[in-house]
């Protein structure tokens, strides 16, 4: 598969939705704080179930959803001090929090949207258990505007302000568990346009956004507060939503793979419609092969037949060969239709004829397989599936309904990220959103008094931006501007405002010049995580060691593979104490002592190059000039 | 601009360079007058001001808004056995929001019922759902309680195996002690039940409620008027609480109802759905043919709730205005103000029959153990012993509704009679509540 893809051709286009949770002192709806429960705080449980009208099914995987309908309980974590009677759907919602409406209508004006006159909480129905109430609580801030791109401008759709979800904890047989302390924190949603045409604008965007928002100076940082969605569609493809990137490098990744994914799904519907397959060629009544396939000697199968599982499968005429199609980087057809195999049947996976044979399944098998069928071996793809036949019976449903749709090209999907920035699929694409009004919230009017108050924390330009690096941090204007134009601009903020007593001039040059430098070293920069930057500054600052080490100490430490804990080295290279110093010039002065006695004071550049040549990084070269040119001193006075 | 355009029509507002298509939506009694709310295609509301905006009606009449069913009765048949009557009365319980205008409809059918709790198909071979209301329960008066009562009674004449009533939560206790007056001997526990979360919501109360109530019709030994509402904020069991010794006992938790000075008759334990007595002393189930009705209420009864400094002209003007009975809401053992025992022997002196109950609610009035009880009993009132103020005020206005023409001496003697367990006579230590004291 060619790597590169021309874009433009394939008609890319791509949308965020960017979602940031507020640091405001309460909650969207009520006096909580906006902070996680450490796992000490004592909490309760509180046991529900949440119901489920037809028409009323809202954003949920299809196995959530039968898993709901048969009755999952759904269990809350009410942690002391971060929730109350308004989380727990027993109190109606208090008076829509100002700070975040503010907060909202301060980045609204700094993408250039136009605010709603009458703000009205809406409810979006969400029933997989994160919101106690069955749905969240949004609303339209603003509408329009745009954010300056090199590529082109980006429009902006809505700015909304929602509730943030509950935390989940865990899910196991017949429940699931959420933590309530999350539930309530204000988020705003920002919609982007479908006007982003690659994937590196892609996150050039995203970035744009999350560092406007971070400027308004009140929104949370860290972790878990800012997540990304992405829109994503080609010519003749269909707009994709992928949920959950919450780590911007990967954004570029997961377009091209998705915009690579839909490009190879057109190609195998024009593959099949070639070789003449038709939607009856799918025979999705499943068959039971469990008796063929428990001779096999096959370790997967005859643990699966312990469990008390049976196999079951189903005839695909005219896909041999197709399954078995990369769509994306080590994820095939047959992996499209796996994904939906779990997730309609909460099965682990399917077993396919193009990964045969295999798991232990010999050539015999597999033809007895296609015997049953009624198959052609060379010409047509079965599927099976192991487990109970409820399950195995969904699940190749799932299976033969999306290899239907291969004839027609590509299902309207929501897919979740994976770590490598390929997607997987969770659930079809909701209709409209069931939103009705949350009536409980009376509506806001936007006041002259409020968009005030919302200048006033507006995020800066880049021009006030590049004065408040030169003035307040006093960077020099070349430094300012390069950080200006880069992306470390946020971790550098962060940095300067976290690490107490650190010039932000070293932090800009450590950000821009040794991080960067890293690479022609052969160490990849990123590997150099934010906490990690926090800890060297953190030791110059307090003075464990001199900023000459930082290039060392980084490098060492990407060298190791992070594996190494940050702090080891930072000590490695500390712990020269002022005594040893003061002994160690000793040393070179009484080994150099012709020389010094020649040159007299002008000896002191030669003895503090052999000194720093045995300290360098380990201690501040102010500090040992200062020892340095105090001993050379005492040295010629008591030789003289 | 020209005239508003109207909730259902789809319009185009063009303003400062924004045009925005939608529905319009009914506006809220807090909506700002200048506002016009439109329905977004995405399915948001936002509030235009119309004053500095050029609307388009681009079709009127999108949606019927605010066109609401007539009442009726309705119904389907199961594969159960019992015959089950559900009358609406109106509330949080049958009210939903329309998703499309945004309007409250207070309205229940047979079908709409079924798709709440499908399990009633198999509990009951026919479920009649007959709209009586659709009204607020702070709008009842003693009217209502009559006809509610007259209504019940035919259906169990009729043959309900299991009568359900869904009603607001707010008065729900009043009118359960009513029912409870007037329905004497009954052959099937009536159940009240109500929803503290609209049945709209995901996370509605309410289905939990409607789905104990085939279990407490078909396991309970009482025959009594019961509410029937969560007794946890869990959705772990149901409480079947006698209706003339519950109160709604907080503002919003779906546990708010409670038994005051008394156990609750019976849960019902989930998911298993299963039925446990809690209380040994109940009115047993009576055969049909026994079943009687005392269903008139004089609305000539008053509640007065006492504070310090109370004018107690209060009571004149009730004495002045012709009522027949009053029931005081005293503090503690049962005290008013010394001042208001001239106004109270007037009263009983007109022949009107004054109780007293006490605002502490748990635990109950005892008037020899201060002077001013004593002085009180001696003017005349009556010590409600440990009744509910409600259930007391109920039972007033139900004595002079039905038997209203007797003497104020026999009105007295009935009214310190234990109708329907309405008097506890023994409180163990497990009747007061525990609230967390840092435990």
């Amino acid at each position: 598969m060619s790597d590169e893809l021309d874009y433009s051709a394939l008609g890319l286009k791509v949308g965020l939705e960017i979602h940031q949770q507020l640091d405001t002192k309460h909650k969207l709806f009520c006096g909580c704080p906006t902070s996680l429960a450490s796992d000490d705080v004592p909490r309760k449980t509180v046991e529900r179930y949440l119901r489920v009208a037809k028409s009323e099914v809202g954003e949920i995987d299809p196995a959530a959803l039968y898993e709901m309908r048969k009755g999952r309980k759904i269990i809350y974590e009410v942690p002391e001090g971060h929730a109350c009677m308004v989380e727990l759907d027993e109190e109606p919602p208090h008076e829509l929090n100002r700070d975040a409406l503010t907060i909202t209508l301060a980045v609204a004006e700094a993408l250039h949207s136009k605010p709603v006159d009458e703000v009205y909480v809406m409810r979006k129905i969400v029933i997989d258990g994160s919101n106690t109430t069955g749905f969240q609580r949004t609303a339209v801030v603003a509408f329009g505007g745009w954010v300056e791109d090199e590529e082109g401008k980006v429009g902006i759709q809505t700015i909304c302000l929602e509730e943030d979800a509950a935390r989940k904890v865990e899910e196991g047989k017949g429940y699931i568990k959420y933590n309530l302390d999350r539930l309530g924190i204000p988020l705003i949603e920002i919609s982007t346009a479908p006007d982003i045409r690659s994937p590196e604008q892609a996150a050039r965007v995203a970035l744009k956004i999350g560092l406007l928002m971070r400027l308004t100076g009140r929104v949370k940082r860290g972790l878990g507060t800012i997540r990304q969605d992405l829109n994503v569609s080609i010519k003749g493809g269909v707009k994709t939503e992928v949920k959950g990137v919450s780590k911007l490098d990967l954004i570029p990744k997961v377009v091209k793979y998705e915009a690579m994914r839909q490009l190879n799904l057109l190609k195998i519907k024009e593959e099949l419609l070639a070789r003449g397959v038709k939607e009856r060629d799918v025979y999705d009544q499943p068959i039971e092969i469990t008796e063929i396939l428990s001779g096999s000697g096959s370790k997967l199968v005859s643990k699966a037949l312990k469990r008390g599982e049976k196999a079951y499968a189903i005839l695909l005429k005219g896909f041999k060969g197709v399954l078995g199609k990369e769509v994306q980087p080590g994820r095939r057809f047959g992996t499209e239709l796996s994904d939906y195999a779990k997730a309609w049947g909460g099965v682990k996976g399917i077993i396919h004829s193009d990964e045969l044979p295999g798991y232990g399944i010999g050539e015999d098998v597999v033809a007895r397989i296609y015997e049953v069928l009624g198959g052609d071996p060379g010409r047509d793809a079965f599927v099976f599936v192991l487990g109970n036949p409820d399950k195995a019976f969904r699940a190749l449903k799932a299976v033969g309904g999306r290899a239907k749709h291969a004839l027609q090209g590509i299902p309207k999907e929501t897919r979740g990220a994976n770590p490598d920035g390929t997607t997987r699929y969770l659930r079809p694409q909701p209709g409209a959103a069931r939103m009705y009004p949350e009536t409980d919230v009376p509506p806001v009017r936007i006041t002259e008094d409020m968009l005030r108050e919302a200048a006033a924390i507006k995020p800066p330009t880049p021009e006030e931006m590049l004065a408040i690096l030169t003035e307040r941090h006093g960077l020099s204007r070349e430094l300012a501007e390069g950080l200006l134009r880069d992306p470390a601009l946020q971790t550098y903020l962060d940095l300067v405002e976290e690490v107490e007593g650190v010039p932000p001039q070293l932090v800009a040059s450590t950000l821009l010049v040794h991080l960067k430098g890293l690479k022609s070293e052969g160490v990849d920069p990123s590997a150099i995580t934010y906490e990690v930057l926090k800890e060297v500054l953190r030791a110059v600052a307090q003075g464990k060691i001199a900023k000459e080490a930082i290039p060392e100490i980084l490098l060492k430490y990407g060298k190791l593979g992070g594996k190494t804990p940050i702090k080891e080295i930072i000590d490695e290279f500390g712990g020269v104490k002022v005594e040893d110093l003061d002994s160690l010039i000793e040393g070179v002065l009484s080994e150099n002592e012709e020389v010094v006695k020649a040159k007299g004071e002008r000896a002191f550049s030669l003895v503090m190059g052999k000194v720093m040549g045995k300290v360098r990084g380990r201690v501040d070269g102010k500090l040992v000039a200062e020892r340095v040119r105090e001993k050379l001193k005492d040295f010629l006075r008591r030789s003289s | 601009m020209g005239s508003r355009p109207n909730p259902g029509d789809l319009v185009r507002v063009v303003k400062g360079g924004l045009v925005l298509e939608g529905v319009v939506m009914p506006t809220t009694e807090f909506s700002d007058p200048n506002s016009l709310v439109i329905k977004l295609s995405n399915g948001y509301n936002v509030g235009v001001d119309v004053r500095d905006a050029r609307i388009e009606v681009l079709k009127e009449k999108m949606y019927e808004v605010g066109k609401v069913p007539e009442a009726g009765e309705t119904s389907v048949s199961g594969s159960g056995k019992m015959k089950m009557s559900f009358i609406s009365t109106g509330g949080t319980i049958v009210s939903k929001v329309e998703y499309e205008t945004g309007a409250v409809k207070p309205a229940i059918t047979a079908e709409e019922l079924i798709e709440m709790v499908p399990e009633y198909k198999d509990e009951f071979s026919s479920i009649e759902v007959l709209e009586l209301y659709r009204i607020l329960s702070e709008d009842f008066t003693p009217h209502e309680w009559g006809e509610l009562a007259r209504i019940t009674y035919n259906k169990l004449r009729g043959g309900a195996d299991a009568v359900v009533i869904a009603h607001g939560t707010d008065t729900m206790a009043f009118t359960a002690a009513a029912l409870a007056f007037s329905l004497r001997r009954l052959p099937t526990p009536v159940m009240l039940v109500g929803a503290q979360r609209s049945s709209d919501r995901p996370s509605t109360d309410s289905v939990l409620n409607l789905k104990a109530c085939p279990v407490i019709a078909r396991e309970a030994p009482f025959g009594e008027v019961v509410v029937v509402m969560h007794g946890s904020t869990s959705d772990t069991y149901v409480l079947a609480h006698r209706g003339v010794k519950v109160r709604k006992m907080h503002s919003s938790r779906r546990d708010a109802f409670q038994s005051v000075n008394d156990v609750p008759l019976a849960r019902v334990d989930f998911p298993s759905a299963s039925f446990k007595l809690l209380n040994r002393r109940y009115l047993k189930r009576s055969s049909p043919s026994d079943l009687e009705l005392r269903g008139k209420f004089s609305d000539r009864a008053a509640l007065i709730k006492f504070y310090p400094s109370m004018d107690c002209g209060v009571i004149d003007h009730f004495l002045d205005k012709g009522f027949r009975g009053i029931v005081l809401e005293g503090t503690g053992l049962g005290h008013v103000r010394n001042q208001c025992i001239s106004s109270l022997r007037r009263a009983v002196e007109e022949g009107v029959l004054v109780a007293m109950t006490t605002q502490t609610l748990f635990g109950r009035v005892n008037m020899k153990v201060y002077t001013t009880g004593r002085k009180l009993l001696e003017a005349g009132v009556i010590p409600a012993s440990d009744m509910l103020p409600e259930t007391a005020y109920v039972k007033m206005s139900w004595l002079l509704g039905n038997y209203g023409d007797l003497n104020l001496d026999e009105l007295r003697k009935l009214f310190l009679q234990d109708v329907a367990h309405e008097i506890n006579p023994r409180h163990e230590l497990n009747l007061y509540p525990r609230w967390f004291h840092g435990e």
